[in-house]
């Protein structure tokens, strides 16, 4: 065991990978002789060489499609793409190639193309650099979409990704890559290594798609929620004093519904949590899972906290940001009805 | 022995540690090309685009048939807004290092290109630019203060705190909206363009995107559109040799130059020396007038060098050597003109000094100014109701129960 941030997690899964399987090759703008501008792929280079860790020119429309054909013809790619938000300059070739590739052809061609990318607010990047697109991924027939909310996580998630034959869409919460973030900006950063889920074997493990984890336990309400809204509703929950039970889904696509109505079914109340804009959000099929799986069991309504349905500002990130306060209100409200 | 096939990996000459060495760069000697008329068509003029417009030359004097001529006065307004430019960015870098705004890209070394450009197009020309030619705006009279509100987010910004710092626009003076996302401008300025041509008006569009960018496909389509329907517009490439660690070679740079993607489709190229403002000047003026009379688009490549860190996130000194701009051969474009205004008998080096101060008092009377609009720290705020408006014309249902949701959060009334 050692002690990790989400960054350094992403990069020994990388590693691991690539020792482990000469076919894995990594793409991506920026992410070979420098490493990554988060780098997440630091030093990969140096280790595989120029032909394994590839500076690609700037443009994800072309890094994505290289990246199908590279894994048609058997290598497994993983692209990192800088930010979630350029990631649509490729949004054709993801929906319309690779993640239809295995059903136009009947099962006889697939690209096991992972796609990495930092998304999420928090960091005063303004509408260009604090997306959270992962609803309009999880849409698309044929697609996985992985959210992981810590560096232990990660790493496991990532190894999962990158070894599954279907293609993967990777969602790196960028506020929470050097240590867990409650929600609150004036509070002084916090490190992984105060974090039990910074601790991170140093060899090879997976943690697998399709399968939620219980963060916290409780039986008086059933908190869905992934990446950095996580520890934003630990903190929340405190502030109502409620016992919650919080499920991090992790793997959006495949949901793990088993957990979330193991949970529901005990505690009758629900509230679902995300960054996402609201409409049509990520949340929207939780809300509707969750009322068709445990309907006769619910209490109250299932609430929905999530990001105002505007771009995300630069001026109002804190009021945008669905935060501990609107969390608590949330909460109490789900308590207090029924 | 057959070899096995490779793939090229692109490689900068210089690592951070090792000799500058820009010796790929073709350069030519001022005063050396030919200027065509603005009526020759494309395929006469192609070694316009593996060439090198200059017109200054080692001595800081004028040379050769691209020489604009341009008297004191014009040299004199141009060099001002030069080191206005200049003086603007490095009061901006210097505030983001105090945190006082969130973020900021400087355009050092880069300053010719859009002062040059900005006076030789039209006021009412529209101009699409990227995020490092802040040059444009204030060339076109864009207020400092206005500025630098737009970058502390503050209550006197245009962007009423929605966009990210540097993200600037102005309608008045006929200046699109910044985008964070590379290359989108580019076809907007065909299509803007392909819209003054089909009015039946002479404004003309002008767009630029740096050499990173032309990889991306919108760079692509702006030349196809701008090569079937021949509209009126000028296409500019700022190659400064860098996009963030990667340099131009990673957007196919080694091969042909970035002007002469035009050249198979029948747009005309020019690669022209970005740190010489006479040469942008004058290739500028070409490239409107052959748009202005219908002759069509013209596609400018800007040889230059990024002077500073891609941005304050940024540290070049992991990827390029720390003395590379130095060390590059068209130097630096404030230092030019002002040689050549000094060679010409029109400047001097207490000119020069009083230039700076005076530019140095605009800026820190604008600053204070700005900061009286509120910063991300100290008030007035912008009010957060703000956020709510003009996703759409008209503010919808749902995002009015939104906006009432958070102002009872807050303890604000609606
Ligand atoms: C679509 C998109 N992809 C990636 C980025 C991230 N990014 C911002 S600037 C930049 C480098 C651009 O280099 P270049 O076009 O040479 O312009 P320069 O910064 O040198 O002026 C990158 C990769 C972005 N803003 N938009
Ligand atoms: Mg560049």
């Amino acid at each position: 065991m050692s002690q990790m941030n989400m960054i350094q997690a992403i990069n020994s899964a990388h590693l691991l990978m690539m020792e482990k399987d000469p076919s894995v090759v990594v793409l991506g703008e920026d992410v070979g002789y420098f490493g990554g501008v988060f780098r997440c792929t630091d030093g990969l280079q140096k280790k595989f060489g120029e032909h394994r860790v590839i500076d690609a020119p700037i443009a994800e429309g072309g890094i994505i499609s290289t990246a199908i054909g590279m894994g048609v013809n058997g290598l497994r790619p993983v692209a990192e793409i800088q930010f979630a938000d350029y990631i649509y300059p490729g949004f054709d070739q993801i929906v319309s190639e690779l993640s239809r590739l295995r059903y136009r052809s009947g099962g006889e061609f697939f690209s096991p193309v992972t796609i990495r990318t930092p998304c999420g607010g928090g960091i005063r990047g303004g509408q260009t650099h604090s997306q959270s697109p992962e609803g309009i991924f999880s849409h698309i027939s044929g697609i996985k979409t992985v959210m992981p909310s810590n560096p232990y996580d990660a790493k496991g998630l990532l190894i999962s990704a990158i070894e599954s034959d279907d293609p993967v869409i990777f969602f790196e919460p960028k506020r929470i890559y050097n240590g867990p973030f409650d929600g609150d900006p004036d509070k002084p950063g916090v490190s992984w290594s105060t974090h039990p889920m910074g601790e991170v074997p140093k060899g090879y493990y997976n943690v697998p798609l399709g399968k939620a984890a219980v963060v916290e336990e409780g039986d008086e309400l059933t908190i869905i929620c992934y990446g950095t809204i996580v520890h934003v509703a630990q903190a929340a929950t405190r502030l109502t004093g409620v016992r919650a039970e919080i499920i991090d889904v992790r793997t959006l696509f495949p949901l793990d519904i088993d957990t979330l109505k193991k949970s529901v079914e005990k505690t009758g109340r629900c509230l679902v949590a995300h960054e996402a804009t609201r409409f049509c959000g990520y949340g929207a099929e939780l809300v509707s899972s969750v009322q068709q799986e445990c309907f006769w069991h619910l209490e109250a309504p299932i609430e929905r906290v999530t990001g105002w349905d505007t771009p995300y500002p630069h001026a109002f990130e804190w009021k945008y940001f669905p935060g501990q306060q609107r969390i608590a209100a949330g909460i109490r409200k789900v308590m207090e009805a029924g | 022995m057959t070899q096995k096939p490779y793939l090229h990996i692109p490689r900068p000459t210089a690592r951070p540690g090792e000799v500058p060495d820009f010796s790929y760069l073709k350069l030519s000697d001022a005063g050396a090309v030919d200027r065509p008329p603005v009526t020759e068509k494309a395929k006469n003029i192609e070694y316009l685009s593996h060439q090198l417009v200059r017109v200054l030359d080692e001595q800081h004097e004028a040379k050769g048939p691209w020489d604009p001529s341009l008297d004191e006065a014009a040299l004199v307004k141009a060099l001002r807004y030069m080191v206005l430019t200049r003086a603007y960015d490095d009061r901006m870098q210097r505030v983001q290092r105090q945190g006082k705004i969130s973020f900021y890209i400087q355009s050092l070394g880069e300053e010719a290109i859009s002062i040059g450009q900005g006076l030789a197009l039209a006021p009412d020309d529209m101009l699409f630019p990227s995020y490092r030619n802040q040059g444009l705006y204030i060339l076109r009279g864009t207020r400092l203060v206005d500025m630098m509100c737009q970058c502390l987010s503050n209550t006197g910004d245009m962007c009423k705190g929605r966009q990210m710092p540097i993200m600037y626009q102005n309608r008045d003076k006929n200046i699109f909206s910044i985008s964070g996302n590379l290359a989108t401008q580019f076809p907007q300025a065909v299509g803007w363009a392909m819209g003054s041509a089909i009015k039946g008006e002479k404004h003309i569009a002008a767009s630029w995107v740096g050499d990173g960018s032309t990889s991306e496909a919108d760079f692509h389509y702006a030349l196809t559109f701008a090569a079937v329907y021949q509209p009126p517009v000028i296409l500019n490439v700022v190659n400064n040799q860098w996009a963030i660690s990667t340099f131009q070679g990673f957007a196919g740079g080694e091969r042909r130059p970035f002007a002469a993607r035009g050249v198979g489709l029948g747009i005309p190229g020019i690669r022209v020396d970005g740190n010489d403002l006479l040469a942008v000047y004058a290739v500028t003026c070409w490239a409107a007038e052959r748009a202005r009379n219908g002759h069509g688009p013209t596609l400018i490549e800007h040889v230059t060098y990024r002077g500073g860190a891609h941005s304050t996130s940024d540290d070049p000194s992991r990827y390029r050597p720390k003395d590379e701009w130095a060390a590059f051969p068209l130097g630096d474009p404030m230092d030019r003109l002002i040689q050549h205004l000094i060679k010409l008998g029109h400047w001097s080096d207490e000119n020069q000094t009083a230039l700076e101060q005076e530019t140095k008092t605009i800026v820190d009377d604008a600053w204070k100014e700005a900061v009286s609009f509120g910063t991300m720290s100290e008030p007035p705020f912008l009010d957060a109701q703000l956020m709510f408006e003009d996703v759409f014309k008209e503010m919808p249902d749902h995002l009015k129960r939104q906006r009432d949701e958070l102002l009872a959060l807050t303890g604000d009334t609606p």
